[in-house]
């Protein structure tokens, strides 16, 4: 319930001061199993794409959300997973588990993930090189859709640093779906991927 | 008729001109709705123009729901009305002004604290505070907090396009609401009025000289800025303008002549303050805020509509206020 609220507050709140709107530029809104990739350049990167996606993929939409940061407070916690639903990544490698285990329990279950693969918030003009995370999944669920998305201006709304929101309009571009070739070098499909999100900069 | 309409009470009034703009709208609209079966005989253009129209008149019909649900709930809900759509007004300009991070809390105090004050200022009908309050203390402190922010880089052009920002998107459109609180004398309750006299007349302006620009495709007068303005048609709008101002006079608390006056002041300042917007958009490197323009930002295009708005208020109402003592 007070999830719930929260949601709609959110959802309203980031419409009142950006605007959130999706352009569907290379797909379809569509409720297949897919992972969203995007440039991070804010906290509310997160809620943005949240937003951005319509109401019925929301529900099935998890986005990723680093432990350390987003278990430190109680409110912070309960509100990724009460109401964002999200799944917590480590950062940084613990012993021997895989960092990447939640994420594909995740999507053993058929949910579809927002991801962030450049790992931490940047604030140059483009996006800093990629991590493994997306080209490991790409590998081990070939048969997940891949989205390239660019969301843009919402650095503006909230520089790093900064805790007062301003109203900015701030679009989600989503481009066409790709995927990991036969036999294609790790480096090689995450440079792919990240030309993919920086060529929806400009559409 | 003229008789029948003085005996009512100024409320009866004003509902009596909503009743006869929904119905001439519902007229027209009915009209290019019907228009739009007739296939035969005529080409692509013809009915692209047709889908403009009816594209125009809808937005006509949201505009005056707005304005008729505003006028129902009293003028506090108008006054928030207003200071929503400055808010967007102002969301659109800022989105189109390149600002850096040190710029964030200057903003801020745009957004949450000059705008909500203004109009404030005007529902609490605190006149004098209220014209003096953006160009006297909000220019010393929007600039101070930038300063503070300790980044110089471009930092007159950065303060600069902000003030204008807050005067053309807060100060001008925080002018209409206060038209509904001026107290001209034998006039009271009836400031809705002088916000439909100053609404209709700069449109009806803005859209003769649109129309006049399809027809007679002069060439344009200053083409760096706008690829449509042209001083011949300019000046048969600002005349059009005006005489819709006169036959409107007996709504206004103005005489015939007056009226007519007051309307080429507004008409002026309303289609010189579109160029000049005009320009500013040329400098971002687009051509409309909307879609049209840059569709990154998802502008719906907001400002395109209202800026010959946020000019002509300012000028209008000093005008009013100076030439009637009130």
């Amino acid at each position: 319930m007070l999830a719930k609220l929260m949601s709609f507050f959110l959802l309203g709140l980031v419409r009142l001061l950006t605007g959130a709107q999706a352009r569907w530029y290379g797909c379809p809104p569509k409720a297949e199993q897919r992972i969203y990739f995007a440039n991070h350049q804010s906290h509310a990167d997160l809620v943005m794409i949240w937003t951005a996606l319509p109401e019925e993929l929301r529900g099935i939409t998890r986005p990723i959300a680093a432990k350390d940061y987003w278990t430190k407070t109680p409110f912070k916690q309960w509100i990724t997973t009460a109401v964002f639903n999200a799944v917590y990544v480590d950062r940084e490698r613990k012993g021997e588990e895989d960092p990447l285990q939640p994420l594909a329990d995740a999507l053993a279950r058929g949910d579809s993930l927002i991801l962030f693969p450049e790992g931490t918030r940047g604030n140059a003009e483009d996006p800093q090189p990629f991590k493994a995370g997306l080209y490991n999944l790409a590998l081990r669920f070939p048969q997940v859709v891949l989205v390239p998305a660019w969301i843009a201006n919402i650095q503006r709304v909230m520089p790093k640093g900064e805790v007062v929101p301003v109203p900015i309009l701030c679009s989600v571009t989503f481009g066409a779906p790709m995927q990991l070739e036969p036999g294609e070098e790790r480096r090689a499909f995450l440079d792919r991927a990240r030309q993919a999100v920086i060529a929806l900069r400009d559409v | 008729m003229n008789q029948f309409l003085r005996n009512l009470t100024p409320t009866q009034q004003v509902a009596t001109l909503f009743v006869i703009v929904f119905g001439i709208l519902a007229i027209a609209s009915t009209a290019a709705f019907l228009m739009s079966f007739r296939q035969q005989s005529r080409d692509d253009a013809w009915h692209a123009e047709l889908k403009d129209l009816r594209q125009l008149l809808r937005t006509s019909v949201y505009m005056v729901a707005v304005f008729w649900i505003a006028w129902v709930m009293g003028p506090a809900v108008a006054n928030t009305l207003f200071a929503l759509l400055s808010f967007f007004a102002l969301r659109e300009f800022i989105t189109l002004s390149p600002t850096r991070r040190g710029d964030h809390r200057s903003l801020v105090l745009a957004f949450f604290v000059v705008l909500p004050i203004q109009f404030w200022l005007v529902a609490t009908r605190r006149f004098d505070l209220f014209t003096v309050f953006v160009p006297v203390y909000v220019f010393f402190a929007l600039p101070l907090a930038s300063a503070l922010a300790g980044d110089t880089q471009r930092f007159l052009e950065r303060n600069a396009k902000l003030q204008w920002g807050i005067v053309v998107c807060i100060y001008g459109l925080s002018h209409v609401p206060a038209l509904l609180l001026l107290d001209f004398r034998n006039y009271e309750d009836k400031g809705a009025f002088l916000v439909f006299f100053l609404v209709f007349v700069v449109q009806s302006c803005m859209v003769v000289q649109h129309v006049l620009t399809r027809r007679l495709k002069r060439p344009p007068s200053i083409p760096q800025v706008s690829g449509s303005f042209n001083w011949h048609t300019w000046l048969l709008g600002m005349v059009l303008g005006s005489l819709v101002g006169g036959l409107m006079s007996f709504i206004t608390p103005f005489k015939p002549g007056q009226a007519v006056a007051m309307a080429f002041v507004a008409c002026a300042a309303g289609s010189m303050g579109h160029l000049v917007m005009k320009a500013l958009k040329r400098d971002r490197g687009v051509t409309a805020w909307g879609a049209r323009g840059v569709a990154v930002t998802g502008a719906n295009g907001l400002l395109d509509r209202v800026d010959a708005l946020c000019f002509a208020a300012p000028i209008f109402f000093h005008s009013a206020r100076w030439y009637f003592g009130v």
